[in-house]
């Protein structure tokens, strides 16, 4: 193998890497606000591309309108999850928390395709297929687009945390019982966490659609998002962006080298091995916080 | 009313720690095992074999899960990688000349020897990061069953079963195969029973309820959630085995993938946690609810005349299965068997209600 090789499947995968990362931004959004693991997210963002869909194919619209539309949309989605399903179970165990993301995924996904069907669709941003020349490097500009797209949300969240809004959800994230008595609704921020990640999930579906097709296989992203927010630490938006490109370039590279060993498809093996030796090694993942347990 | 307490006085500490000390749990228990024996002359064969059957079996798999996710507390999403490992293991030994007996113990030992590696996440890691490593154990699982033709003869490819034979019988009758996943799962419910009254049962307890805790009142919390976990996989590994060898007849990576895990967590979960009797009524929603609302489904259209498309027709089963887990943990978080015991607490009042909250 070749330097240029190794170089253009290092920047590939950092590309990639940011989508996972696009992805994994909806989970830690949520878990920094509420401690909930939002294993919904892949339904919801199959769900974001459909909706988009549904506005620009069925209806119609333009697509720069059909997204903002599907935003404002999926935002009130989410805060009727909150409302709806979580907020009655606030301070139960974390298995029944678990089981409720994992059977609104479950419901999502397959209300979705009861209603619009499970055929594979494209999303038609009109973002050429044609390979980006940078020297000797093939890069794909779909992905790029997304990686910008990744960097944007992650600098606008950076901005929104230092806003009296964002503060205010660090302070739920800190201590719910403090933040009651200081007169936040913890309640109102919770809902908006769950508001944002389903905003994060419609740019992650529109994206992902754009590259593989808005189909099931969208939800299938859980895992990959997942394992990089648990290797950034799930409360650690800058942590998702950091672990989003890692994991993209071991995936790449990785696969490279052990798909000729195996017989192809080690990728989801690879991702499953990181998650597996973060968690053993370092729990609280690269940047994520610490927290000490009391008997 | 049922439930009578009357008479019942305790002289002696073994009278007090019997199984049932209301006799109505005791009979009640004794008519649904005759109900259980005579199932097949009650109960068509097409009912009995392909709604009854995997019920009991599941219902068998889901106590096993219940031990270490209920009574253990500790959370288990690869359960299916290890029914996987049961299976394969089993029909693998019969294939190769093992009696049935001993590959089903063979399943056993080899699932909770499998199962065992994931007590050792357990040891470093608690609550949701000990849900997502057994999870990301299991997507190794699955790839493993998908890429090493040694174990599943290929990615798509399924293994034949050899036929059931207990004592050197063949057992091809309906119910025969019901009886034999019928003992099974009497079997596992009688352990499970019992288990709640010896000092395992309590070690379980007082670690799901803190380990730490438990550790410094001298319950050694490393070996227990070891115990739990090598226990719960030798009962899902033989379950596993077991639903080879009587319902599907031929074992399949795809049989064993993470939506089974997940749908038997929900089985647990929506049944009640460390709870016998729910683990019953939880399968039995999670499993046959589905094709009941899509018949229902069906019914509808052909009713009022609407049009559905096929597509529609085939997710309305897995919405209405996502559906019934979001809604029972939204009106009951403690599970199916919580709204029986609230029944049964109400009824051993009536017509009092003191303990009406």
């Amino acid at each position: 193998m070749d330097l240029i090789f190794l170089a253009e499947l290092s920047v590939n995968g950092a590309l990639t890497g940011l989508l996972y990362s696009l992805f994994a931004i909806g989970l830690v959004l949520v878990y920094k606000s509420s401690s909930v693991p939002n294993l919904a997210q892949g339904g919801l963002t199959m769900l974001g591309a459909y909706v988009v869909l549904a506005f620009s194919i069925q209806l119609g619209l333009p697509l720069w309108l059909a997204i903002p539309i599907a935003v404002v949309l999926m935002f009130f989605v989410g805060l009727g999850i909150e409302r709806v399903a979580l907020r009655r179970l606030a301070g139960r165990p974390i298995v029944m928390i678990l089981m409720m993301t994992l059977g609104l995924d479950i419901f999502i996904r397959g209300s979705t395709l009861a209603v619009w069907g499970g055929t594979s669709r494209p999303m038609g941003l009109g973002i050429s297929y044609d390979p980006f020349f940078l020297g000797p490097l093939l890069l794909s500009r779909v992905n790029m687009v997304g990686a910008a797209v990744s960097i944007a949300l992650f600098i606008a969240f950076l901005f929104f945390f230092r806003s009296r809004l964002g503060i205010r959800l660090r302070a739920i994230s800190d201590d719910y019982t403090a933040s009651w008595s200081v007169g936040i609704s913890v309640e109102r921020g919770v809902g908006l966490s769950w508001a944002l990640a389903c905003v994060v999930a419609v740019a992650t579906g529109v994206i992902w659609g754009e590259i593989q097709g808005v189909d099931q296989s969208l939800s299938l992203l859980l895992l990959k998002g997942l394992t990089v927010a648990v290797l950034g630490g799930l409360d650690s938006i800058i942590g998702a962006i950091v672990a989003g490109i890692l994991l993209g370039v071991i995936e790449n590279v990785g696969s490279a080298y052990l798909d000729p060993l195996v017989g192809g498809g080690s990728r989801e093996l690879l991702v499953a091995i990181v998650l597996i030796v973060t968690v053993m090694v370092r729990p609280h993942g690269l940047f994520g916080r610490h927290d000490i347990e009391r008997v | 009313m049922f439930y009578r307490q009357a008479g019942i006085r305790h002289r002696s500490y073994v009278s007090e720690n019997k199984l049932f000390p209301i006799p109505a749990d005791r009979n009640i228990l004794w008519f649904l095992l005759a109900l259980g024996v005579l199932a097949p002359f009650l109960i068509d064969s097409l009912y009995l074999n392909s709604y009854i059957l995997p019920w009991l079996i599941w219902s068998a798999a889901a106590l096993g899960l219940n031990l270490v996710t209920g009574w253990a507390g500790q959370l288990h999403l690869g359960y299916a990688a290890v029914m996987a490992v049961g299976a394969y293991s089993a029909v693998h030994a019969a294939r190769f000349g093992v009696p049935w007996e001993f590959a089903l113990l063979i399943a056993g030992f080899s699932s909770a020897l499998i199962g065992s590696v994931f007590a050792f996440a357990a040891m470093r890691v608690k609550g949701l990061y000990l849900a997502l490593t057994t999870l990301a154990m299991q997507f190794v699982m699955d790839w493993v069953l998908s890429h090493v033709p040694a174990i599943t003869g290929g990615s798509h490819a399924s293994l034949q079963a050899p036929t059931f034979k207990l004592l050197g019988q063949p057992i091809t009758s309906d119910a025969g195969l019901y009886y034999v996943a019928f003992g099974w799962c009497v079997l596992v419910t009688i352990f499970i029973l019992n288990m709640r009254r010896t000092g395992l049962g309590r070690a379980l307890v007082a670690v799901r309820e803190k380990d730490y805790a438990a550790a410094i009142l001298g319950v050694n919390s490393f070996y227990y959630k070891i115990i739990a976990f090598a226990t719960s996989s030798f009962i899902g590994g033989i379950s596993g085995a077991i639903l080879v060898a009587t319902f599907f007849f031929l074992a399949s990576p795809e049989q064993f993938s993470v939506t089974v895990s997940i749908q038997v967590l929900a089985m647990v979960i929506v049944g009640g946690l460390a709870s016998i009797i729910g683990s019953y009524f939880g399968v039995a929603l999670i499993l046959l609810m589905p094709g009941i609302a899509n018949s229902l489904f069906t019914l509808l259209a052909d009713f009022s005349g609407l049009q559905f498309s096929p597509e529609t027709l085939a997710h309305i089963p897995n919405a209405v299965y996502g559906a019934l887990i979001v809604i029972f943990l939204m009106v009951e978080p403690l599970g199916l068997g919580k709204i029986y015991s609230n029944i049964r607490d109400y009824l051993l009042v009536w017509p009092f209600d003191q303990i009406k909250k």
